[in-house]
């Protein structure tokens, strides 16, 4: 028995340092889900607005003065009006034409966003630190150490998703929501001001990734191309879950997280591509992803 | 309470409508016949707001509503049910119930409504296209029932359904008439029609040629007959 537990640790243990890069993959995934249920958009805009958000708290901190507490509320905040303004002025002209355009408009905005970022503060990297409330001794779970911020962000990205979860299926708004993806046209005769729906769910989507962005500031770089980096295993990621379910996109964020982490352990030249074997695994067998209906 | 002037409308290049005329008084049953592809159901559409383009004159209660989105047309009163039904796979039977907000006081609660659908209550907790087809129509309509809408747009609800559901559905077309709603029926199903209308138009290429009042029917009946075919 005791052998065997041995054999399991660093399983456990990279598992569960793969739950940390799994609750990124949960919140860009949730997001891009949201925006492609409601809007029909794939956006490619997602890891520049994650990088973003990042940016944005390393500003915050350094021009005004406000810590991380702070850019973890207004970060999102400014990044997703950013998000409403991009959909007004641009992304609201493209509904009635085929998804491609959506997809060239945000690859475009993708690379505007991480080319200013990258003439403004180069390609080293900016330093934005671990916050006090987090400088005390790692989290003790029995068979690993978890420095206090990881094991944060994994908390609090699982609270995220949940409530948006219970926002979309259990609330008033959500049904509006959940209606307007099968029939916007009907939903909007029956009174609801669909346009600005629309306009909200691609604001709280960015918004959600600026969210994420600022939880990864202190343990990853902060750098123009740290979205780049995500996003392609988050398209994955949205891919196994299943094209706009919020379910889908949720657990396989997660779960691609800890299987990465397995796989770290086994054969670690590997961990960087499992995602994408799975991918191709999860499209033969099952187009529509683990989740998707139909 | 509706008068439509001159409308126009299209479907993209297609021209469907070429200057409808027809109005609609405060508690009257009008139904609009005519042939497949006569404009009956783009009439409909046109009026809730929902063609590419449309142009012409829809005055709801005095108020012009040509250049307004379909959620402000809504709000204004009117309500549209779809000839697709329009019920919403991924919400439960309760969920498409309580959909559409509420724009006006109703004189129809939820108690009201189990009473006149029954079966509806039985299964508010499944998925709402698990439903019959019938009850997929009580439900299009008993959900508009509770929004205090004046006008209801009804878009074929007798399509596809056995004869006996036929009659529920013209038993709940009377239950509207007598709290007071309005109803624009557009109807292939003749017989049905003329046992729930007060006055018929009849459409053909996207024009009205012609208006019959319920009672000159029977005399009107070889006309009626030669526009539709039948």
């Amino acid at each position: 028995m005791t052998e065997l537990w041995y054999d399991l640790e660093p399983f456990l243990q990279q598992g569960t340092l793969g739950l940390v890069n799994g609750a990124f993959y949960a919140l860009l995934s949730l997001g891009l889900a949201v925006i492609f249920g409601m809007l029909n958009v794939i956006n490619f805009a997602h890891g520049a607005q994650f990088m973003l958000g990042a940016v944005v708290a390393w500003m915050l901190l350094s021009y005004a003065g406000i810590g991380y507490w702070g850019a973890l509320i207004l970060s999102p905040l400014l990044v997703g009006l950013l998000g409403v303004a991009i959909e007004r002025t641009m992304i609201s002209r493209l509904y009635k034409l085929d998804h491609l355009y959506g997809l060239l408009l945000t690859f475009g905005l993708a690379l505007i966003i991480e080319g200013v970022v990258r003439n403004q503060y180069g390609v080293s990297g900016l330093p934005y630190g671990v916050p006090d409330a987090f400088r005390m001794p790692p989290v003790d779970l029995g068979y690993m150490l978890m420095p206090a911020y990881r094991f944060w962000i994994v908390v609090v990205s699982i609270m995220v998703c949940l409530g948006t979860w219970y926002a979309i299926e259990k609330t008033k708004i959500g049904s509006y929501l959940r209606a307007a993806v099968e029939r916007p046209q009907l939903v909007q005769a029956f009174g609801v001001n669909v346009p600005l729906m629309m306009t909200a769910t691609y604001g709280a989507g960015v918004a959600l990734a600026a969210f994420a962005g600022v939880l990864a500031a202190p343990i990853y770089s902060v750098h123009p191309a740290m979205g780049a980096n995500f996003i392609i295993i988050v398209f994955a990621v949205v891919v196994i879950g299943g094209m706009g379910s919020i379910m889908g996109s949720v657990v396989a964020g997660y779960m691609l997280g800890v299987v990465e982490g397995f796989v770290r352990v086994w054969w670690p030249e590997a961990s960087a591509t499992v995602v994408f074997v799975i991918m191709a695994i999860v499209l033969l067998l099952r187009p529509a992803g683990l989740f998707g209906r139909k | 309470m509706l008068e439509v002037r001159g409308l126009e409308a299209w479907y993209g290049e297609s021209h469907v409508l070429h200057g409808v005329d027809l109005d609609v008084a405060d508690g009257e049953i009008v139904t609009l016949l005519g042939r497949n592809g006569a404009g009956k159901s783009t009439t409909i559409k046109a009026i809730i707001g929902v063609v590419e383009r449309r142009k012409g004159s829809i005055r709801y209660n005095g108020t012009e509503t040509i250049g307004l989105a379909p959620d402000r047309i809504a709000r204004l009163g009117i309500a549209w049910c779809p000839e697709e039904r329009g019920i919403f796979a991924g919400l439960t039977v309760k969920e498409n119930l309580l959909l559409p907000p509420e724009i006006a006081p109703s004189r129809v609660d939820l108690d009201r409504i189990y009473t006149l659908f029954p079966n509806l209550k039985e299964r508010l907790s499944s998925p709402g296209t698990k439903l019959s087809g019938g009850e997929q129509q009580m439900l299009a309509i008993a959900r508009i029932m509770r929004t205090g809408a004046k006008l209801m747009l009804l878009d074929e609800p007798t399509e596809g359904l056995a004869p006996v559901i036929i009659q529920q559905i013209g038993r709940t077309v009377q239950a509207l008439k007598e709290i007071g709603l309005t109803v624009l029926l557009v109807e292939q199903n003749f017989r049905f029609a003329q046992t729930v209308a007060d006055r018929h138009y009849v459409m053909e290429h996207g024009r009205i040629v012609d208006m019959i009042p319920r009672a000159e029917l029977e005399a009107s009946m070889d006309r009626l007959h030669s526009y539709l075919g039948v």
